[in-house]
Parts: C-alpha cells; sequence; structure tokens
C-alpha cells in the first residue's frame, strides 16, 4: 500500500466485513511530538484472546471471515519502518481498537495520502454503517459524524453515491485549511 | 471546529450537476467494488472514485453502488461487478478508473457488455 489513507480504507473494511455497524477513524498529526496517530475503532463482534496474540502473523487468519490477515500485518510493517508500530485492543462484544503509530518525520513514513476519497468511499460504499471521521492537526481539528447527517426526511442521504465526491471534495478543503494552521484569507477563498 | 453538518451536505447535494431523488424501492442496476486488501492495494479506491465521479454526473436513481470484501481472484483485482437486473452478472477485472467510465457509461447507462474487461459471467 502506497499510503497510509489505503491502509485505513483497509482497517475500515475489515471492521465492517466482521459485522461493526459504527466505526470511528481518527487521525492525528502532531510536529510538535513528532508523531502521526491512527485509530480505527469499531463495534463489530471484537477477537478472542487466542487470536489476538497472533494478530500479526500474516499466516494466522480465518479467511473465511477475513477479520485479519494481511492488511494488518502490512500496517504494521508500515509503521515499524517508521519507528512506530501497532496496537490492538479487542475483547468478544466489545469491538476492536487499531492504533498504528508513526514518526511524523520518519524519513520512511508512508504519506498519509487522500483520506478524503478513503472516506467518501466508505460512507458510499457501506450505506448500512456509520462513519464518525475526527482528523486533527496541532489543537486543530476537522470532523464528520453520518449519524448526525442521515436526516433522510429531509432528502438529503449522505451515503447517496452521486453525493460522495461532493462530500470528499468539502473533505478535501478542510483538511488543505487545516494543514495551512486554519488561516482564513486569499488561500483559503481559492474555490477549486 | 468545522465539522460536516445537514446544510454543508444539502449545498454538496445542491452543487451536485443532476440532483438525484432519495434511492429506494428496487435498483436496476447493482455495481460492487470489490475492496478488500488485495483489491485496495491494486488501486480499487480509484476505480471507486471515477464510479462516484459518474455517478454525480449521470444523476439516475436506479444505480446503487456498494463496496465487499476479496472475493477470491485477487490476482485479476481490482474487479468490478456489474449486475443488471435480468441479466448474467459480469465480473470486471485489472479495473483502473477510465475502465470504470468507460464500463458505466456503456455497459450500466447503454446495456452493452464490455467484453474486453470482463473476467467471467457469474
Amino acid at each position: 500500500m502506497r499510503e497510509l489513507s489505503l491502509h485505513i480504507l483497509d482497517l475500515a473494511e475489515n471492521a465492517v466485513t466482521a459485522g461493526a455497524r459504527l466505526v470511528a477513524i481518527t487521525v492525528e498529526e502532531s510536529a510538535a511530538a513528532d508523531r502521526l496517530t491512527i485509530r480505527v475503532a469499531d463495534d463489530g463482534p471484537g477477537l478472542p484472546e487466542e487470536k489476538l496474540r497472533r494478530l500479526e502473523d500474516p499466516f494466522v487468519t480465518t479467511r473465511t471471515t477475513r477479520r485479519v490477515g494481511l492488511g494488518l500485518s502490512l500496517l504494521a510493517a508500515a509503521a515499524r519502518r517508521a519507528g512506530g508500530g501497532v496496537e490492538v485492543r479487542s475483547a468478544p462484544g466489545a469491538g476492536t481498537e487499531v492504533t498504528a503509530v508513526f514518526r511524523l518525520g520518519h524519513i520512511d513514513r508512508a504519506p498519509i495520502g487522500d483520506v478524503a476519497a478513503t472516506i467518501a468511499a466508505l460512507i458510499a460504499g457501506y450505506p448500512a454503517v456509520d462513519f464518525v471521521y475526527r482528523h486533527r492537526i496541532e489543537e486543530r481539528e476537522i470532523a464528520l459524524d453520518t449519524r448526525e447527517l442521515r436526516t433522510a426526511a429531509e432528502g438529503v442521504d449522505p451515503a447517496d453515491p452521486a453525493l460522495a465526491e461532493g462530500i470528499a471534495r468539502w473533505l478535501r478543503e478542510e483538511l488543505e485549511r487545516l494543514a495551512r494552521g486554519g488561516k482564513e484569507g486569499c488561500d483559503a477563498q481559492d474555490d477549486r | 471546529m468545522p465539522k460536516m453538518t445537514v446544510d454543508d451536505l444539502k449545498r454538496i447535494k445542491e452543487r451536485t450537476l443532476q440532483a438525484t431523488a432519495l434511492r429506494h424501492g428496487e435498483a436496476r442496476v447493482k455495481i460492487t467494488v470489490h475492496m478488500g486488501t488485495c483489491g485496495i492495494a491494486a488501486g480499487a479506491r480509484a476505480v471507486m472514485t471515477a464510479l462516484m465521479e459518474e455517478m454525480a454526473e449521470a444523476g439516475r436513481t436506479d444505480i446503487r453502488v456498494v463496496t465487499s470484501g476479496c472475493m477470491g481472484m485477487c490476482s485479476s483485482e481490482p474487479n468490478v461487478t456489474v449486475e443488471v437486473l435480468g441479466e448474467e452478472p459480469i465480473v470486471y477485472q485489472h479495473m483502473d478508473a477510465n475502465r470504470m467510465r468507460q464500463v458505466f457509461r456503456r455497459h450500466v447507462l447503454l446495456g452493452e457488455v464490455q467484453s474486453d474487461f470482463a473476467l467471467a459471467k457469474m
């Protein structure tokens, strides 16, 4: 995987396939702490203890459910390569939370990539699942919660695939503004 | 803190060229983008993004887009399955953004199966 945003897509896909109805995706970037954290938490069935211990072994997986497999091993390798690692917390019935930590400035850290495309693809691709996305850069953050946006009575549905491109564009613009430190002005007016 | 609101979503809908009604009832076409680890690594997200752009332009309410996991044909990913009501599902292989646009415009909208990219009839 070339971008970390593809790992996010993969983790979320794992969660949905395992039966999650709510997936919370959090990205935190801090240059001050030289740290990039990616967390994907779900309300799925969770993992039993013995499976949790062997999670990063790519060859120990129940391929039928695809709860784990190559994806997590690839993420763990990407994190370790960038001076970090992966932690998985899970218990049967209590969901699963995967946290990957990277050194933000590490030369081998893969680029974050197009997180907006990942989030938009998830929302449109899994209309029955709710997604909460928070992206923090230093002290500022943007957020999206499909539970708050599901107002079918008002004629808009965030999972309408025709709106996905617009949602991706909104996220991309807000992320750019976030990366600039939230400054308004000429740049912020740029209407691409 | 900027958080997407229902009003933001409504503005997005207004700006979408062809405003679409809510999708309910039976869909005439179902398009499945396979997004297992194998599909994602092979470029399935770009395929999905192209499909979403086409959907925004087409403004059709009888087409459903879904994603699913690996279907066991990892070497031919990204795979896309097109199911037209009353016809055999077609699995397309080695998809990219351009192939997706072609399949959408010719197969989904016009009913012409793009056999050059087809892996199999299911």
